[in-house]
Order: structure tokens, then C-alpha cells, then sequence
């Protein structure tokens, strides 16, 4: 970690090599953990269910009917077999076959990963400022009751589970107030305004999930930074609050918001699959719930590994953004 | 991390002699004192209440209960709330304020098990990975990284789906979920502790590993642990809620609030609003107040 020594003199090429290699290194990392993913989504999805024919046809099947629909299914084979078969078709991009759908899983996936895409990004282009917003507020009040507002508030925005706060905003906003509708999809001749107006309502309860997190993470790298002694230094030099603030305090307090805040873009798809399953949207949270009612564990796994993708590639640019934008940081040792 | 620790112990007056240390030693605190600076925030006696409140509600619910939770009554069924009905009827002609009341049982059976099954794998694990470091480390820690990169709920899903939703499956997927989690957190609080003179002592003694790691070091890294678990219990509760409102949680016909949400969502559109709201508040009262507890508990440890 602590390999400051002079960063000036320090060559810039050796710097960018420095950088590639870090990123080099993470980037490995993060094609080993995905691998390890698509053992453990092959696990839980052919494996686990034991028996997928019985799992399928219920208790009540034909024992020929469960052993043909094994043989059918390949799942009869002894599992490493399975695993070969299944990451070799999965590299090239085909994800199986739907067991409810009787077609092949990959365009689904792709098309509510697409749709989930929109609600997230929306949800998180409301979040991070506002979450910015709030955390430095409240630490620029340390202790004081505004600061504390802010605190529990988003404390206890961020704890309540989003079918509860899904349930309370369509009963307020959507059947007394009537001011939003309480269906995620507009009609499909309606503009772009119409359908923002639909993916108000879901966006809110992600939005207050987030926002506690994000305040938090914002709020602690302020108030750390405001007690640093560069913060001092700028003070006693008799730099304006402002240019305090904004240079020597926020530059320094937001990094760590930043990774975070990227690191939440894989894990807000976990609230996806409440508010997409409530307000009616295709999008990878609904097909995951509907794929695990279904028992449809091909689409399940499509679903549940390309969640895992996302978060690791999430992951992996929120490292990169990291080191790109910490200087403190192109040594290569992270935590 | 404390967001809310209030200034409840006003600094004692500093000897003008003495210089200012750097931190101030509440390292070396003892123990009773950090209880009391607990027993003195008040999101930490908030929160306790709280979840008091709903424990004697989990425990005595059925004694409570103005009627029997479970009893229908088909021919009054969504009442809206009156006099005997204080909180109205379901659909089914139940009391929605005794089921609102028992209905704290399951959940609280639940996800303090599985926070129990999560914590004691999870030090163990953590304990191990931390103490031997290394391959062991590398190995663990990729694994660790796989599971993290799920979100619990789709865990939990692509789980229950396959072995069936029940009681046991949940406590069980949701606490091995946590297993890697606190295991994390137990790994980076034993490297910090493994090579301190204590450790190298009991080694020159010739103690076995198993004595070293459970024994010595285990008491030390206690406080860490004890966050994890009431950070952890929060989200325990989160999660079973959320599989139960799924349909993959808690079964029927228990009276829990998240599988009551998931019966009665669809007929707030027609007025029935006491049938959501009440679960609702229930749900969202035993969360934030078990974070409230967390969160305090974290911020005396921690600083």
C-alpha cells in the first residue's frame, strides 16, 4: 500500500505498465471468478435438483416418463460430462434450451437483460447524485440533527426490503392519489415521456435502496476527508470554504462513493427481481422469479449467470475507474 | 460508521498537563463501559425496543392475539377495520391484527437461525482461511468472490427452486450465503491477529492449530464477529422476507408478513388497504430496527 514515495519522479511509462498490469491481474481474477460462477449456477441448477425429470413432472410422474425425460435432457450422465457439455455450448453463446418455452434460452436472456438495463440506469442516475448529495450534506453537519435525519433516514430507506416499499408507493402514488401508473410498461405507442412516467413508480423503491448506501459511503469519505491534515493545510493557507470543499474534500471523499456506487449496479439486479415481478416488467429479475416458479432451470441459469457476469464486469470497471482516477493508487496493491 | 452515535458522553474535562493523545484508548475500555455508551444511544434503545416488542410478540403472539390468527370467516371476509377488527380482515375473514402479531413467529425462527448457521460456518471458515493463509487462502477467496457476485435473493432462488422451498432449505441457503461473507470478514480481522507474540507463544508451546486458531485467537477477533452477525441478522431478515413475499420463503398458512403481502397485494387495487399496510409496517419496523441495533452495536466496537 504504502509505496508513495515520491509519485513525480516516478516514470509515466513505468506508471502505465504499472497500470496494465494491475489490470492485467484483475481482469484474470475476474475471468476465474466467472468461471467459478458457471460452476456453481451448473451446481444449483442440474445438479442440486437431483432428480430434474422428477423435479419437472412432480411426485406424482410415471417412473418412465421421469427416466425418459432424464435421457431426453441429458441428465443421466455423470455430472462432469454435464459441465463439459453445458460451459462448452455456454462459450459459444448458447445458454440451452427453455424448458417452458421449448426455444433456445439466449435471445430471452438478452432481452430482459436489455430491459432491466433501462430501469437500472435510470434508478441509478437518480441514486448517485442524490446519495452524493445527501452523504456530503450531512457530513459537512457532523453530529448535528440534520446530519442525523439523513443518517437514519437512509438507514432505514435502504434496510426496508423494496416489496414493502413497492407495495406502500403503488398503494400511495398509483390507487389513491392516482398520480402514476402502477404498470412498469407503457403502452408500446407511447413517447419517450409516457414510458419514463411508467418506470417512475419502480424506479423509487430501487432509488431508496441505494440512496442509503451511496449517503453512507459519501457521508464517511467526507467526514474522513474534512479531518485529513491536507484539509487543515488548505484551511490555514486561508483558501476559501468553497475551494476547500469542492478541491481538497470532495476530489478525496467521492473515489471510494464512486467504486461503490459501481460496485451496487450488479447487486440493485437482486432488487430487480421484486420490482420487475410487481410492476409487471420483462426484464432479468421477472424472468429469473418466473424461470424458478416454472422450474425452467435452463432459463434460470441464463438468468442467474448473466446476473453474475454483469456484477463481476461491474466489479472489474469499478477497480479500473478506481485506479484511473486515484493517482495515490497506480502501485498496483489494492486493500 | 456511526451515523447516529450522539454526543452521550460529554468529554471529560482533559488535565492540562497531559498532551492530547492521538486516538483516544477506547481500545482498552472495558467491557460494561461500552455496554453503557450502547445503553446511552438512543437508536440503539430504539431499536431494542423494537425488536422487543416483536419478540414478545413471536414468543406470546397466540396469548395476545385479540382472536385466533388462523380461524376464516368466510362471511366477513376484508372487513375494514372497526372495533373487533381493529386492523380489519383478510380475504379469508381472518384478523389482520393477530396475524400481524403472530405472524412475527416464523420470521424471527428463521432468520436468526440462519444468521447462527451463517456466523458459526462462516468463523470457522474464516478462522481457517485467515490462520493458515497461502494456497488455502487463494482457493477460498476465489470461491468467496463467485458466491458475492450473486445477489443473495437469486442465490436463494436458483437454490430453492432446486431443492424445494421449506423451512429448513431456507435457513440453510440463506446461511450458507452468509458463510463466505462473515468468513471474509473473520480472515481479515485473523491476519491482523496471527502473527502477534500470544500466537507465536501458544505455537512454541507446541499447541495444535485446531487449539490456536478456537482458543487463542478466536476470543480476540470476537468483536468483529458480533458486528457481522447483527449486520448479518438485518439482512437475514431482509432476505427471508423477500422469499417469502416470492412465493420460495416461508409456506402458508403461517401468518408471516411477507407471505400475507404476497396473498393480499393484489386487493389493495380494490380499497382493501388495511391488508398491506399493517404487514407492511410490521416488516419495516423489525428491519430498520434491527439495523438501528447494528448499527449502534458497530459503532461502539468499531471506533
Amino acid at each position: 500500500m504504502s509505496t508513495t514515495a515520491s509519485p513525480i519522479t516516478r516514470a509515466s511509462t513505468g506508471n502505465a505498465a504499472r497500470i496494465a498490469g494491475f489490470l492485467a491481474t484483475r481482469a484474470a481474477l475476474a475471468l476465474v471468478t466467472m468461471w467459478l460462477l458457471s460452476v456453481l449456477v451448473f451446481a444449483g441448477g442440474q445438479l442440486l435438483p437431483g432428480d430434474i425429470g422428477r423435479a419437472i413432472l412432480g411426485p406424482l410422474a410415471d417412473a418412465r416418463a421421469v427416466a425418459a425425460l432424464n435421457h431426453q435432457l441429458g441428465a443421466d450422465r455423470p455430472p462432469l460430462t454435464q459441465y463439459v457439455q453445458w460451459i462448452t455450448h455456454l462459450l459459444r453463446g448458447d445458454l440451452g434450451e427453455s424448458y417452458a418455452f421449448r426455444q433456445p434460452v439466449a435471445p430471452f436472456v438478452g432481452a430482459a437483460l436489455a430491459n432491466s438495463a433501462k430501469l437500472g440506469l435510470l434508478a441509478f442516475i437518480v441514486v448517485v447524485p442524490l446519495g452524493i448529495a445527501g452523504g456530503v450534506w450531512a457530513a459537512l453537519h457532523e453530529g448535528r440533527w440534520l446530519d442525523r435525519t439523513i443518517s437514519i433516514a437512509g438507514l432505514s430507506a435502504t434496510v426496508v426490503p423494496e416489496f414493502v416499499s413497492s407495495i406502500v408507493l403503488i398503494l400511495v402514488f398509483g390507487i389513491w392519489l392516482r398520480w402514476l401508473p402502477i404498470e412498469a410498461t407503457a403502452p408500446p405507442d407511447a413517447g419517450v415521456l409516457e414510458q419514463l412516467r411508467h418506470l417512475i413508480l419502480p424506479v423509487l423503491p430501487l432509488v431508496f435502496i441505494f440512496f442509503g448506501y451511496i449517503a453512507r459511503m459519501a457521508r464517511a469519505g467526507t467526514v474522513e476527508a474534512l479531518d485529513a491534515d491536507y484539509t487543515r493545510t488548505a484551511i490555514l493557507k486561508g483558501l476559501p470554504a468553497h475551494v476547500v470543499i469542492m478541491r481538497h474534500v470532495l476530489r478525496n471523499a467521492l473515489l471510494p462513493t464512486i467504486t461503490v456506487a459501481a460496485t451496487q449496479l450488479g447487486y440493485m439486479i437482486g432488487g430487480l427481481v421484486v420490482v420487475e415481478t410487481l410492476f409487471h416488467y420483462e426484464g432479468i429479475g421477472s424472468l429469473i422469479f418466473n424461470a424458478a416458479k416454472a422450474k425452467d432451470f435452463p432459463m434460470l441459469e441464463g438468468g442467474v449467470l448473466m446476473v453474475g457476469i454483469v456484477y463481476t464486469v461491474a466489479n472489474f470497471i469499478a477497480d479500473a475507474l478506481h485506479v484511473a482516477l486515484n493517482p495515490r493508487l497506480r502501485t498496483g496493491g489494492e486493500e | 460508521m456511526s451515523t447516529a452515535t450522539p454526543d452521550t458522553s460529554p468529554a471529560p474535562a482533559e488535565p492540562a498537563v497531559q498532551a492530547p493523545p492521538p486516538t483516544p484508548p477506547r481500545a482498552q475500555e472495558p467491557r460494561y463501559e461500552r455496554l453503557l455508551i450502547l445503553l446511552r444511544s438512543p437508536s440503539f434503545v430504539v431499536g431494542a425496543l423494537i425488536l422487543l416488542g416483536w419478540v414478545v410478540c413471536a414468543i406470546a403472539g397466540t396469548w395476545i392475539a385479540p382472536h385466533d390468527a388462523y380461524a376464516s370467516d368466510p362471511l366477513n371476509s376484508l372487513l375494514p377495520p372497526d372495533h373487533t377488527h381493529w386492523f380489519g380482515t383478510d380475504q379469508l375473514g381472518r384478523d389482520v391484527c393477530s396475524r400481524v402479531i403472530v405472524g412475527a413467529r416464523d420470521i424471527l425462527t428463521i432468520a436468526p437461525l440462519a444468521t447462527l448457521v451463517g456466523t458459526v460456518t462462516g468463523t470457522a471458515l474464516g478462522l481457517v482461511v485467515g490462520y493458515f493463509g497461502g494456497w488455502v487462502d487463494n482457493v477460498i477467496g476465489r470461491a468467496i468472490d463467485a458466491v458475492l457476485a450473486l445477489p443473495l435473493v437469486i442465490v436463494a432462488l436458483l437454490a430453492l427452486a432446486a431443492v424445494g422451498a421449506s423451512d429448513l432449505t431456507v435457513i440453510l441457503v440463506i446461511g450458507i450465503t452468509f458463510m463466505p461473507i462473515t468468513a471474509r470478514t473473520v480472515r481479515a480481522a485473523v491476519f491482523a491477529e496471527r502473527h502477534l507474540d500470544y500466537v507465536a507463544a501458544a505455537q512454541l508451546r507446541g499447541e495444535r492449530a485446531p487449539y490456536i486458531m478456537f482458543a487463542e485467537i478466536l476470543p480476540n477477533v470476537l468483536p468483529p464477529i458480533i458486528v457481522e452477525a447483527t449486520v448479518r441478522l438485518g439482512y437475514a431478515i431482509f432476505s427471508v422476507a423477500t422469499l417469502s413475499f416470492l412465493g420460495f420463503g416461508i409456506q402458508p398458512p403461517s401468518a408471516d408478513w411477507g407471505l400475507a403481502l404476497s396473498e393480499s397485494y393484489t386487493l389493495m387495487a380494490g380499497g382493501a388497504w388495511w391488508t398491506v399496510v399493517f404487514d407492511a409496517a410490521a416488516i419495516a419496523s423489525l428491519v430498520v430496527g434491527v439495523n438501528l441495533i447494528a448499527d449502534s452495536v458497530q459503532g461502539v466496537i468499531d471506533r
